[in-house]
This record gives structure tokens, sequence and C-alpha cells, in this order.
């Protein structure tokens, strides 16, 4: 377990200082949860979505570092106003990574579970629903893989290091 | 990313106060030990100490006098039991993979606890390679080793023990007397090693009376400069060297002598030991001033490590729940109090702190974990500042955290 250097950014720092969208959300329509805080981050995502299945707004809640704090409130500031349909496709941790102005490599993952989140809760939107939209692959996305990941390692420390598993 | 850190550090201009915490990790060396330094990089003893003029004559003096103060200090027969060595990671690698590989007939097998720090655990795990195995005795909730365990783990394949007489992280105190006593009934030709870079200058600690063969002490943990640290080892054992190279007045550590960084150490080990009782008193009224002010009037707090007696006077570990810790020591840090912690997010195997996890904490309350360590320079100004900003700190972020991962 070493300690590396992590030069932040100013505009995560920013976002960390100033976060958008943050809070839990009352009336959402979907809530999603990533990540699992063995492993450093937990995300949720809140999004209210209309019948057209337009994203209204999104808001997020981070137990997680900077980077997730950061990477999550531009998540919830880019998705707005998009069709979930254009929210799947344009909001990918490379997207992200490079709105938040770059990421230490070892806090890559913090992008990728924010955007695991959304698309978990735009699958959980559209399975409450009852429908699939033809552009909704059932194979997981690289993001909601390594989310799921995460989750499987935090299972697997739990028990190599016979803690009590975190609940969710 | 040279160009962000120094966007950073211009997102602390104006910060009103600096309180410094983290001396787990580095310290501040005072003005008297840099004064101490500074003429043996120019003005004497700047020579070689094994060589024949009066610059390495000088140089080989300074050596010899600061072997033989530090010493005195750890209780030592003689001088020539000090083997300086460039820190203490250097020094715990030297005394496991030294005294293993020049001891093979004492057997493959070394035991240590499983809250020894990333150093010891590395060089174990690395030894692997090499046929030993190892053995992590257990320790209780307050991270004190498991006696009986202990005695169990040791056999007559045991070449080598480890265990720290005080813990880096939770600050727990080890009975190591007893542990000595243990280990060497079980088997007389085992080795008995501490890494009590904690332990050196915060409580008592005389290697002869706690008969252990081997003790690792560290410069900047006791304010000295970094970069310099020493091995006790008991007159007569066996420890080879684990670098090639020219050897000098250190027959374990090859290379040319840092004579200013020994001097700096032994001007800081003068200035823990001269006045060792007000030393010890000042960092333990300011690390109850400071844990107690926390545990007492902040919620969802929790101290990590035991209380009272069993604890070492400058440490304090305390878990904020529903926090990060990494988000937690960006936003004090900006406030000028400069901390360290024990979250997955800190770290780069995204894993939180295993001493930790061993003592029984929960992965959420390792993750909002922070270590903080007084020195005597800390003042109750410095204390009062830090209760004063740490509340609104951990507010902030338990803000973001909302009720996300909360059971």
């Amino acid at each position: 377990m070493s300690r590396i250097p992590l030069p932040y950014n100013p505009k995560v720092l920013d976002l960390f200082r100033n976060p958008k969208n943050l809070g839990k959300m009352e009336d959402a329509s979907v809530v999603a949860v990533a990540g699992n805080p063995a492993c450093g981050d937990m995300v949720t995502f809140y999004l209210k979505i209309t019948p057209q299945d337009i994203i209204e707004k999104a808001s997020f809640e981070s137990y997680g570092c900077a980077a997730n704090i950061a990477t999550s409130s531009i998540v919830t500031e880019l998705v707005k106003g998009l069709s979930l349909e254009a929210a799947w496709k344009d909001i990918t941790w490379k997207k992200v990574t490079e709105e938040v102005g770059g990421l230490p490599s070892i806090k890559f993952h913090c992008g990728v579970l924010a955007v695991g989140a959304l698309k978990r809760a735009i699958r959980i939107y559209y399975e409450k629903k009852g429908t699939t939209p033809t552009w909704l692959p059932q194979e997981h996305t690289f993001e909601e893989k390594q989310a799921l990941e995460e989750e499987e390692l935090a299972k697997t420390l739990a028990k190599r290091l016979k803690v009590e598993e975190e609940k969710k | 990313m040279v160009e962000n850190v120094k966007e950073l550090l211009k997102l602390h201009e104006g910060i009103k106060r600096e309180v410094y915490l983290d001396n787990e990790n580095s310290s501040v060396v005072p003005r008297e030990v840099l004064d101490t330094m500074l003429p043996y990089y120019n003005k004497m003893a700047y020579g070689n100490p094994t060589l024949t003029h009066k610059p390495g004559w000088e140089a080989f003096k300074a050596i010899m006098e600061s072997s033989q103060k530090i010493s005195k200090f750890l209780g030592a027969n003689i001088l020539e039991e000090i083997n300086f060595t460039p820190g203490e990671t250097e020094a715990n690698n030297l005394a496991l993979m030294g005294a293993a590989f020049a001891n093979p007939n004492k057997g493959k097998k070394i035991v240590i606890d499983e809250i020894e720090p990333i150093n010891v655990m590395n060089v174990t795990e690395m030894m692997k390679k090499y046929g030993y195995t190892t053995t992590k005795v257990p320790v209780n909730q307050e991270g004190l080793v498991d006696l009986e365990k202990l005695k169990e783990a040791v056999d007559k394949e045991t070449v080598l023990v480890s265990i720290s007489a005080v813990n880096n992280e939770i600050g727990t105190i080890q009975p190591l007397k007893e542990a000595v006593a243990i280990v060497k009934d079980k088997n007389p030709g085992a080795l008995f090693h501490t890494d009590a870079s904690d332990a050196y200058g915060r409580i008592q600690l005389n290697v002869q009376d706690l008969k252990v063969d081997m003790a690792t002490i560290s410069s900047y943990k006791i304010l000295g400069p970094r970069g310099i640290g020493a091995l006790y080892i008991k007159e007569g054992l066996n420890v080879e060297k684990i670098i090639e190279g020219q050897i000098g007045t250190q027959k374990l550590w090859p290379g040319i002598e840092n004579t200013p960084l020994i001097v700096g150490f032994t001007k800081a080990s003068e200035m823990a030991f001269n006045n060792f009782d007000a030393n010890v008193s000042q960092m333990r009224a300011m690390r109850d001033e400071l844990a107690d002010g926390i545990l007492s009037k902040m919620t969802d707090v929790k101290l990590n490590g035991p209380k009272g007696d069993k604890r070492s006077p400058d440490n304090a570990n305390i878990s904020f729940l529903r926090c990060e810790g990494e988000a937690l020591t960006i936003e004090l840090s900006l406030k000028g109090v400069y901390i360290s912690s024990g979250s997955a997010c800190s770290r780069r195997l995204l894993q939180p702190s295993h001493v930790l996890v061993a003592i029984g904490r929960r992965f959420s309350e390792a993750h909002g974990s922070i270590l903080m360590k007084t020195t005597r320079y800390h003042t109750e100004e410095d204390i009062k500042y830090v209760l004063d900003v740490l509340p609104m700190s951990v507010e902030r972020i338990r803000g973001i955290v909302g009720s996300t991962g909360v059971d």
C-alpha cells in the first residue's frame, strides 16, 4: 500500500469546494448507488425524468474523495436536459475525465464510478417502467462493469479480512 | 502536473494559521537541529570518514560520537551496535533480510503481528521468493498483540520475530518485554527485532532491558532530518548487508556516510531525551486536548487504538463516520491543518488501512479515519485552532456524503 502524489487540477478542487447539484432529491424518478467504501468511493445518483424520457434534473451524494465528488458533480451538469438515450451514449468516463480537466491515473476509477452510477440509474428506470429501448444494450457498459468489479472486490476484501460487510 | 500543484498551492494563500499534525509521514525540523547540521556541509567534517586527512578524521569523530550518544539513548552496550541507515524503511529491510539470510541454520519462518508497518509487511512478502514463510499474529481491538497466539506461532523453525514497540498508526504500546520472553522461552535461537521508530523519544525504551536483538529507530520521527535512521544490532549477532558497495564506518550499509544527517539525527535525539519528561508531557497534554476535544464536542466519532497508558503520548487516530478521509485532508489543508487519512481513497491499492481493519474497524470507519501526531512544539492555540476548524470541515464533507453508504 503505497502513497502517490495526487496533483489534482484546479477544476477538480473547485468542484470539490463548490459541488453542483449536491444532495438527495425527494421527487427523484430513479435512484442508483455504485461503489463501496472498502475500495474508496460510493456514490448515489438521483434523476428526475420527464414522461418523454428527458432528464429534467440530476443530483448526487458522494461518500468518496475529491475526484469522485468532482466527477459526480460534472455528470449531473452534463446530463441535465438530455434524453436518456443521449445521456447513455454521450456520457463516458473519458468524457467526464476530460471535462474535469484530467485526473491522476490512480483516480480514473472515481470518474468511472460516477458514470457507472448514471448508467445503472438509466437501466433501473427502464426496468421499473417495464420497457427496454432498442438503444439500451443488454450487456453492461465498461463503467457498469467497473462498478460491479469494485463492489465484488469489496466483498472479497471483506471476506479475506473477515470484516463485516457494509450494508448498502 | 506541476502546474496543477502550483494552482493547488495558490488556493492556500491567505491561510491564517498552519498546524502540522502529519508527523507520521514527515516532520518540521527545528532550527537548532538545522543549525547543528549546517557546518558539517561546508565548515568541518565534510570529508569521507574512512580517509586519512583532517576533514575525514573530523567526520569519523562526528559519526562515532553520534553512535555513542544514540547508543546511550537506546540503552545499548557499545557504540558499534548502532548502524546508521538512510531511514527506518532501510533499517527494517536490513533487520529482516540481513538477519534471516545470515542465519540460515535457524529456519525459514518469520513471525510478525498483523499491524506491522507496511515496510515490514512488504519485506516479509518479498522474502517468500526465497522460501521464507510469515505468520501474522492477531491483535485485539486495542491493537495489543495476542501473546498466546504469539507463543503458538513461534517454533523451532522460527528465525525471526518482528513486533513494533509502538504501532505507528494507532499508538498501541506493545508488552515487548513479555513478548521477547515468550519468544525466547519457546525458541532461544529465534531473533527478536522491533521497529521502535514510534517509541524512541516517546516512551521508556531500553534495548538491553527489553532483551531485543535488533531495534529500528528513525530520525524524522523525533523531528530530526529525513533520510537517516539506525538499526541497533546486539553485539555478536550475525547480520549480513543487503546492498553491495564500498564499506566504510557502517559495516552493514555501503556508501559514503551522510555526516550532516547523522549529526542532525543525534541533535534531534539529544533534544528529545535531554528534557524527556517535559517533552513527553507537553506532547501528551496537546494530544489529550486534541483527542478529548474532538471526542467530547463532535458526534459520530470514534477513537482508534487504546486509551491511557497503553497509548503513545503523541498519537490521535480518530474515525469520523459518514465522512471520507481523503476529502477531509484536502478540506483541512485549505484551512492550514495538515493531517493524513487511512481511507482507501488516499492509498494506491484501494484498500483501507490494514491496521484499522485488524482491530475490527468496519470499512466505513476506516474510510473516515484521520491520523494526527502532536509534538512538544504544539501549543494550546494550535489545538484550539484545529478544534475550531475541524467540526465545520467534517460537517461540509458529511453534507456531500448525505445518506450514501450509511447503514
